[in-house]
């Protein structure tokens, strides 16, 4: 595999996510602490730290599944409204790529890709079916179009679940521990298809803890402990010399296995 | 059996009668019951507490009382209108708290990630709900909602009871102090008329059960 090296923050286009000053509760539990991240088009940030660290809360924040207790959260320079119709307009934009999945289990593979494009973007069915084809092609699951997705493995069924993410041709994409409920096998095949939206340009947010991913594909590495930002960095940086003792103590442990 | 065999056509009528005031307080009660359903798992605050009154209240209230206030408590007020339309609007009304209540059930049964997914593609609130939520929840809903309704159907003899005339329960008022039959060959009668409408309902939400079945 050739070594790839990074380009540096300047290369990447305008801001497409901004945190600013975050702070979110769950009752007494501090889960997000004057949070301050900024995420450029074109850029691939890995989120990674331990478990409770606040790192899917973050990653959920962005499109607003969680809501915050103050400070604020803007979308290519909007700032995330209410729950209502703007909010669902800017989801819109946003992809999503969940833990478990979460096709809709009463749809047919085919059904759940075309679903956002034909009631949201008002996209005609029988095109909404050709792109999501292409799609479904490209994450390689075409063949089980009419298939439900409790019938799918569960690497399909994630492939699947980007696939339908990138239908709505989202601005930026964010997964939320995308491997973590997979089986060791179906793993990779879930990363090479994030490694290649990654190549292709696409601004994605990943958390989680496949440090091969995060090396091969990351622009920037956020390591989150306790709420906080303990440091951003390059991945080669990151990796190879972590300045924080929180970081490099979460590193050991996760190297060592 | 001569009660019954002598004024077929009068317990014909009655059964027709019923009939048709159980299908229009069924399309009521689903259609009211879903939208207070709606409201009751709404992000929207008022919306929910709404929901929430609507059914406090009118679920613990007996479907007689409610009944007498359709039909002379409205009045006072100066809303007019036929025992029959009171009649089936209290009907209504009463059995869609517990209709929103079995559909609820069934909401509250689909993973928190479905709605999630659906949110995150932009779907707004009613869309996450009829594309998403409800599709699945309702077949979780099927057996307690046949329950309701089920129990509907048979509340509709308190109508009849209650002065909404020619439905099946009013035959058999009209056959044993009118005409002076025997109570019980005429009872039972009637009691197989209502039979002859929640058996058939009760073998369509079996058929309806299996139909929507739903693979997690």
């Amino acid at each position: 595999m050739s070594e790839e090296t990074a380009p540096s923050q300047g290369d990447f286009g305008r801001p497409l996510v901004v945190l600013d000053r975050v702070e979110k509760h769950f009752g007494d539990l501090h889960v997000l602490k004057n949070i301050h991240l900024t995420v450029h088009a074109g850029e691939v940030m890995v989120v990674i730290g331990p478990s409770g660290s606040g790192k899917s809360t973050l990653c959920r924040a962005i499109n607003r599944l969680e809501t915050i207790d103050s400070g604020s959260i803007t979308l290519d320079g909007q700032e995330l409204p209410e729950e209502g119709k703007d909010l669902a307009r800017l989801r819109a934009d946003v992809g999503m790529v969940f833990q478990s999945f979460n096709l809709f289990a009463h749809k047919t593979i085919l059904e759940n890709i075309t679903l956002g494009p034909i009631k949201v973007r008002k996209v005609n069915a029988k095109q909404a079916e050709q792109d999501a084809m292409v799609l479904l092609d490209r994450v390689g699951v075409s063949a089980q179009a009419e298939k439900y997705p409790a019938q799918l493995s569960g690497g399909q069924q994630q492939r699947v679940a980007i696939a339908r993410a990138l239908a709505m041709k989202p601005k930026v994409m964010l997964f939320d521990e995308p491997t973590s409920a997979l089986d060791p096998e179906m793993i990779n095949e879930v990363l090479d298809v994030m490694t290649g939206l990654a190549k292709e340009g696409m601004t994605m947010v990943v958390v989680t803890h496949e440090m091969g991913f995060a090396r091969r594909a990351a622009n920037s590495v956020v390591f989150m402990d306790a709420g906080e930002i303990v440091e951003e960095n390059d991945p080669e940086s990151f990796f190879t010399h972590p300045e924080s003792d929180r970081a490099r103590d979460f590193l050991s442990k996760i190297i060592t296995h | 059996m001569d009660a019954v065999t002598e004024n077929f056509d009068l317990f014909l009528s009655g059964y027709w009668t019923s009939l048709k005031i159980c299908l229009i307080a069924l399309i009521g009660s689903l259609v009211i019951g879903t939208i207070i359903a709606a409201f009751r798992v709404s992000p929207v605050a008022p919306l929910r507490w709404a929901g929430t009154t609507y059914v406090t209240m009118v679920r613990n209230a007996p479907l007689t009382v409610l009944l007498f206030f359709f039909a002379f408590g409205l009045p006072e007020i100066g809303i007019r209108g036929s025992y029959w339309l009171f009649g089936i609007s209290a009907l209504i009304i009463y059995t869609s708290a517990f209709v929103c209540e079995a559909l609820r059930a069934g909401i509250n049964s689909v993973s928190s990630g479905q709605a999630e997914a659906a949110r995150a593609i932009g779907l707004p609130f009613v869309a996450t709900l009829r594309e998403v939520i409800l599709p699945q929840a309702f077949r979780t809903s099927v057996p307690p909602l046949g329950s309701v309704l089920i129990a509907m159907f048979k509340n509709s003899a308190v109508l009849g009871a209650f002065g909404v005339g020619g439905d099946l329960f009013s035959v058999s008022e009209t056959l044993t102090s009118a005409r002076g039959y025997a109570a019980t060959p005429v009872l039972v009668g009637v009691a197989v008329g209502y039979l002859l409408i929640t058996l058939p309902a009760g073998a369509f939400l079996a058929f309806l059960e299996r139909k929507t079945a739903i693979l997690r």
